[in-house]
């Protein structure tokens, strides 16, 4: 049940933050959706054992956030759900990686470098497909695919399925509360009532599924699925993208927590 | 089973997402050519069912414990293998998006771990022979439990090798395989066992949905194999031709800067920078990604003790301006509003 919960008020709160009308809310979607791509691989292209060259690019996440006046909390809320995920694929690595290390006179195992990065990467590239699509509503995220020739079939068959989602979580809730008011103190869906359960919202289903189809039929549907014209790319599209760019590359290249920080161990020396 | 941006390599994630394009290329076309415009909705409305059928919570007998569906199996026997395939694309992406479930860099890994092995291996190789002779009770729980078993273990086997292939943590090869595929032994059991309780019931209920899926065009040995040959070529092609770059070049940034610029590093003028990445490069805390290692531990400690003090005080500087520049930027931000109103 948290689960069904859970999951309905991720898609309606990332909905409605998808609508606001911020700066960046108002960028073009295909720009969005190349930076935060050009973001995930700089990520993704580190070394398992780096640390220090990854703080950097908190800055994107950290600036986002602020400029889109996205409710960090609640944001940071729906990352924490999914971390033991994570923890639990990487804790395995001080583990397995057992030689010794000296960071300020401290010794620890490799593993842990291993681990902490995996963790850094895993919360910086989560963050950033939420931060899309909490600035990029569904419509406007399929246009860029079709700017990016996806095919028409798949981009409508996503709309239909990311559309159709809530409908069938909120059936879905109904019916789970229906049962377990008939079956108290039962955890799950007892194994002689699997089929017909699922079976059931199955049927369901595909009795919907052809009521919206004589619904699109009668609306005029001819197989492609007009969704609102997006604006056109312009100079502030293109600056952002460049400047997010820029600013990877260089956070890439240059290991700037280093560099300040001999600065700093050489101003004191 | 979903892998995360975290755990690939840009070269795996990019291999995987061109393998699994063209999966889709082959699967849009032919979906399109089969249509039946009655499927475009009933694939989306589907779609949304499965999605929510994942968080259904079935009680297991005799554990306590409860298990949940992938749903891969059920998408190609109820969609047929290439409609199946595309719906389990847009959920997939679906959960990068909005529940951090795999990434979008990973996505690639994922359309293939979790819908092409249960589509276009398991359902035509497996399900599809076994229910060939006619669909009975006894065909539909054998081909069910199979077929799930075998899709979510190729899988499950996809995982281990993508992630051992990226390198990005420790875990060695027969560790991590024991541990994934006797773990995904398990969740195929109780898989297969929903999958043939719903589909059974579905049967029984209206027989004309399963059979109408099962008779149609029959996938065929030949465009498996074309598939296959296809999707072997493009793995070999991009891996290739990626991992040549990484090897020739170790970075491909490195390498766009040489060819761009000229020059294998960027140089940096004359002065206080000169001096800076003289520090920089003598005292990097993760130089070219591995630790200074030394068998003479005092040697060690001496040589990297100053270097990891200036990457934590640089680390945390880096950090604090950061979330510095957030509050400016927050003040301005309200400013703007405030003024506006």
């Amino acid at each position: 049940m948290a689960d069904i919960k859970n999951s309905l008020y991720n898609i309606r709160l990332f909905d409605e933050l998808s609508l606001k009308k911020t700066p960046i809310h108002n960028l073009h979607p295909l720009i969005k959706l190349l930076t935060t791509i050009f973001y995930l691989v700089m990520i993704v292209s580190m070394g398992k054992h780096e640390i220090s060259r990854l703080i950097p690019f908190i800055f994107y996440p950290m600036l986002i956030f602020v400029l889109a006046e996205l409710p960090a909390y609640q944001i940071i809320k729906r990352l924490l759900f999914i971390e033991p995920l994570i923890i639990g694929v990487g804790i395995l690595n001080p583990l397995l990686e057992q030689q010794l290390i000296a960071i300020g006179g401290f010794e620890i195992s490799k593993g842990w470098i291993t681990f902490l990065s995996i963790f850094i990467k895993y919360n910086l590239t989560v963050t950033a497909c939420i931060l899309l699509i909490s600035t990029t509503s569904m419509l406007q995220l399929s246009a860029a695919l079709r700017i990016l020739r996806v095919p028409r079939v798949f981009v409508l068959q996503l709309l239909l399925t990311y559309r159709y989602i809530s409908v069938l979580i909120e059936e879905l809730f109904r019916m789970y509360r229906a049962y377990s008011l008939r079956a108290p103190q039962q955890k799950g869906i007892h194994k002689n009532a699997w089929g017909s359960f699922a079976g059931h919202l199955l049927l369901r289903t595909i009795e919907r599924a052809q009521r919206v189809y004589q619904a699109m039929n009668l609306r005029g549907f001819s197989g492609e699925y007009h969704a609102k014209s997006i604006k056109k790319l312009n100079s502030s599209d293109y600056l952002y993208f460049a400047g997010w760019s820029l600013f990877f590359v260089i956070a890439k290249i240059i290991n700037i927590p280093i560099l300040i920080g001999s600065l700093f161990t050489g101003v004191i020396k | 089973m979903h892998m995360a941006d975290a755990l690939i390599s840009p070269i795996v994630g990019g291999a995987m997402l061109a393998v699994s394009t063209t999966v889709a290329a082959h699967s849009i076309k032919k979906v399109q050519n089969s249509l039946d415009e009655k499927k475009i909705p009933l694939m989306g409305v589907v779609g949304a069912f499965v999605f929510a059928a994942q968080m259904i919570n079935f009680a297991i007998p005799g554990t306590g414990s409860s298990g949940h569906i992938g749903g891969g199996m059920l998408l190609a026997i109820l969609l047929g293998p290439h409609a199946g395939f595309l719906a389990m694309a847009s959920i997939l992406l679906i959960q990068a998006l909005f529940f951090g479930d795999g990434g979008l860099l990973a996505y690639g890994c994922n359309v293939l771990n979790l819908g092409f092995y249960t589509c276009y291996i398991a359902y035509p190789l497996i399900f599809k022979p076994l229910t060939k002779k006619g669909i009975t009770i006894n065909n539909i729980f054998y081909a069910s439990i199979i077929s799930s078993l075998a899709g979510l273990q190729l899988g499950a086997f996809s995982v281990v090798l993508q992630t051992l292939i990226s390198g990005k943590t420790e875990l060695s090869f027969s560790t991590f395989t024991l541990f994934m595929q006797s773990i995904h032994l398990a969740i195929g059991l109780v898989e297969g066992l929903i999958t043939c309780a719903v589909v059974t019931f579905i049967w029984k209920a209206r027989p004309e949905i399963i059979e109408r899926t099962n008779a149609e065009e029959a996938l065929g040995s030949i465009s498996t194999r074309k598939i296959l040959i296809a999707m072997v070529i493009c793995v070999i092609a991009v891996g290739g031709i990626l991992s040549w770059f990484a090897s020739s070049y170790p970075d491909g940034l490195e390498w766009a800067i040489e060819k761009t610029t000229g020059i294998s590093e960027l140089e940096a003028p004359e002065g206080i920078h000169t001096t800076l990445s003289n520090i920089q490069n003598n005292t990097a805390f993760l130089p070219d990604y591995d630790f200074k290692e030394s068998s003479n531990e005092s040697l060690l400690a001496s040589d990297n003790a100053g270097t990891s003090v200036s990457g934590i005080i640089g680390g945390v500087f880096t950090l604090a301006l950061i979330v510095l520049i957030g509050f400016v930027a927050n003040i301005f931000k309200k400013r703007k509003t405030k003024v506006l109103a």
